[in-house]
């Protein structure tokens, strides 16, 4: 899977899948959890009742499917533990107001911070001023500028979502000749959208019989996706594979196939949410998969938050203390496991 | 009529075309070939008796200049892509993307010709689209998805027209308001997702089964609303008043105008637009969701700007501003066929817009001298 990455990113890889298996276990353990203790010299994150720990919780605008589904995922994680109190802040877009939201959580005195920056540079500044107050942060998914600025990262792989997403399609089409693929990519200002376009032709380079033929960006909603996805259907007569981006601007991208009553390629989409899973499974469209980006991680983000609050490792791992990086990992769902993944679907 | 005819003349490109090579030139010798000119006259001819004979005119010209930029996109169109850019889908694409801006333009340039503003447009649609979605509202089916969308999209502007008129707000601060509280109520009922529509009769209207003599229901509706419109500003007592308040509501008032009334009315009718703009929004993409109308207000307020629409009130005319929404919608559209990447669809739709905005001043000086 890693040999045509940099050793780093390979290592970030194993990591995550490592990890992220773990804390899959975690997650489904976390009721009644009779793993005990005995499983690490280290005394790793298990679920016993510790030391009472208070999560500020920082986030932008719920303004769409997946960033609400990670609302959902902190807040409900945060209620499965008795020790854990979560102060959540109103999510905003603005980069202003959310400096202003992370500085009264600060001077209220949290045990730890988990923040998600609705712009990862602009927040630095605020996530150095609360290391140095002494308020461990995890940084959830767009990454602040300095590591100094947080404790941990967790996050998804935008690159490894175009990667695998490439490598489907280029499987599906490897023998084709003359095969056309054509991409409906995100907001076009956002780094994330260019590493996943980036990832995507990485992987279509080891397949050389097929060509990326169109690329246009919608805007992650449902009308941008509509409007984007009739132009690229109109500019192109036939093609055989489709990516795009993002399950939520799939809604309108989906309607536009059907209004233009077109079926001749296969289409994979992004993010994982559960209205694509459902057509995957029911296999009655031109959905034939979606790359995941699971909001799950902010549930992990309060899980690390919780170890760093009461000085534990992660179960599972050797190490003492949780690790400084985790990227999740950016598996492909299609019908053939499509089961497994439902539950993590949002809507 | 007027509608149906605009974009007939963008059809056979180029007899109008070479018109905007050099527009101020042989402006009035161009006069005779665009059949699109057919529908125009008849604003310059009943402009004759009235003082509003010159601005007409103005207006007349300002439309001519607009269909020979359109006409040169079309041009560039069917020369780099023969093949899509004139085909019968294509057309009716670009058509059906106007539909929705085009319906929020009729009702903003009512608006503005009658001396105010609505920044409130894009916002109002995201609502109106949010809840005719949810609130179990999609039980009640088609009738009360549209009786819905629109009563939001009233009771928006209602709210609008009263603060402005009777409680003395500036048109910019009270629909700014608007803007943020509705965009907030949206995304609160919406909870933040998008609400997939389960009403057959409702997609089915977006769908190709639906068109009426190949055209879609979509368009059908913009068509039908910008004649409204038109009759209503230029055949009604009612356009009259919105013209004379728009351009000074002071001796509006002192000839009799009950002007705090008048504008009331225009605000419910921008709602109104935007409620039935909501509507086909839902039936185009078969959701609901609070992003929905981003950023219309900038779009429909440049395409009557564009359309010879004064920004301070008292002139404008409905043609005008479908013919900037169809400019718009065919740049966009003309980009996404070349698969232009978006920086450079930016940069070159803000010069389009100069060029456009540059070729009326143009067209409207030599047309006074």
């Amino acid at each position: 899977m890693t040999p045509p990455v940099p050793s780093r990113r390979g290592l970030l890889f194993g990591t995550a899948a490592v990890s992220a298996g773990a804390f899959l276990t975690g997650c489904t353990s976390n009721e009644s959890n009779e793993k005990g203790g005995a499983q690490d010299p280290a005394g790793g994150t298990d679920d016993k009742p510790g030391k009472a720990v208070t999560i500020g919780f920082a986030g932008p605008q719920a303004d769409h499917g997946w960033l609400n589904a990670i609302n959902e995922q902190a807040t409900s994680r945060a209620k499965t533990y008795e020790d854990v109190t979560l102060e959540t802040t109103e999510g905003s877009n603005d980069t202003a107001q959310q400096i202003g939201q992370i500085e009264t959580l600060i001077n209220k005195k949290v045990d730890v911070l988990v923040i998600l920056p609705a712009d990862g540079k602009a927040l630095t500044q605020v996530g150095l001023k609360a290391m140095r107050a002494g308020i461990p942060v995890v940084n959830l998914d767009r990454i602040f500028d300095s590591q100094q600025a947080y404790r941990c990262w967790i996050g998804g792989d935008n690159y490894g979502m175009g990667l695998n997403a490439g490598r489907y399609i280029g499987e599906q089409l490897k023998d084709k000749r003359n095969a056309k693929v054509v991409e409906l990519a995100g907001l076009d200002n956002l780094e994330l959208t260019r590493q996943r376009t980036k990832g995507f032709d990485d992987a279509l380079k080891n397949y050389p019989n097929i060509k990326k033929v169109a690329r246009q960006a919608a805007e992650f909603t449902v009308e941008s996706g509509q409007a984007k996805m009739a132009q690229l259907l109109q500019a192109q007569s036939s093609f055989d594979a489709l990516w795009n981006h993002d399950d939520d601007q799939g809604v309108g991208a989906e309607r536009a196939i059907k209004q233009a009553g077109r079926d001749e390629f296969l289409m994979v989409g992004g993010a994982g949410a559960k209205h694509a899973m459902d057509a995957i499974k029911a296999d009655n469209t031109v959905l034939k998969a979606t790359v995941l980006y699971p909001p799950t991680m902010a549930a992990s983000a309060i899980d690390l938050a919780r170890a760093l609050g009461q000085g534990k490792g992660v179960g599972g791992l050797a190490e003492q203390e949780i690790p400084a990086s985790l990227t999740l990992y950016s598996a492909v769902v299609t019908k053939e496991n499509v089961d497994e993944y439902l539950p993590t679907g949002f809507s | 009529m007027t509608t149906g005819a605009t974009p007939g003349p963008a059809v056979p490109p180029p007899s109008p075309a070479p018109s905007t090579a050099s527009p101020a030139a042989p402006g009035p010798g161009t006069q005779g070939p665009p059949p699109g000119k057919e529908p125009s006259p008849p604003p310059g001819a009943r402009g004759g008796p009235g003082r509003r004979a010159v601005p007409a005119a103005f207006a007349d010209l300002r439309n001519l200049s607009l269909l020979g930029v359109l006409a040169a996109l079309v041009v560039v169109g069917a020369i780099t892509r023969p093949e899509q850019f004139l085909s019968g889908d294509n057309l009716q694409l670009v058509l059906t993307q106007a539909s929705v801006i085009g319906v929020v333009t009729v009702g903003v340039t009512l608006v503005i010709i009658g001396g105010g503003i609505d920044l409130s447009v894009g916002a109002i649609v995201a609502l109106a689209s949010v809840w005719a979605t949810t609130l179990a509202t999609q039980e009640y089916g088609l009738g009360g998805m549209l009786l819905c969308a629109v009563l939001v999209g009233l009771g928006c502007g209602l709210v609008n027209g009263a603060l402005i008129a009777y409680g003395g707000m500036v048109p910019f601060i009270a629909t700014l308001a608007m803007l943020a509280s509705a965009r907030g109520l949206a995304l609160q009922i919406s909870d933040g997702r998008t609400q997939v529509v389960t009403v057959d009769p409702v997609l089915e209207l977006g769908l190709p089964d639906a068109y009426v003599l190949g055209i879609p229901p979509l368009v059908l509706v913009f068509a039908a609303v910008t004649v409204v419109g038109w009759l209503v500003l230029n055949r009604t007592t009612f356009g009259r008043r919105t013209v004379a308040v728009g351009g000074n509501a002071e001796a509006a008032r002192l000839a009799g105008i009950d002007v705090r009334r008048q504008r009331l009315m225009l605000y419910l009718l921008s709602g109104l637009c935007c409620g039935i703009a909501a509507f086909l929004l839902i039936v185009l993409t078969g959701s609901g969701q609070n992003t929905n109308g981003n950023l219309y207000e900038l779009d429909a307020i440049a395409a009557a700007i564009i359309g010879g629409t004064l920004l301070s009130g008292g002139r404008g005319t409905i043609t005008g501003s479908v013919l900037g929404v169809l400019v718009f919608t065919t740049i966009t559209n003309l980009f996404a066929l070349n698969n232009l990447q978006s920086d450079v669809q930016q940069i070159a739709k803000g010069a389009i817009i100069v060029a456009a905005v540059l070729v009326q001043h143009r067209t409207a000086r030599s047309g006074s001298s």
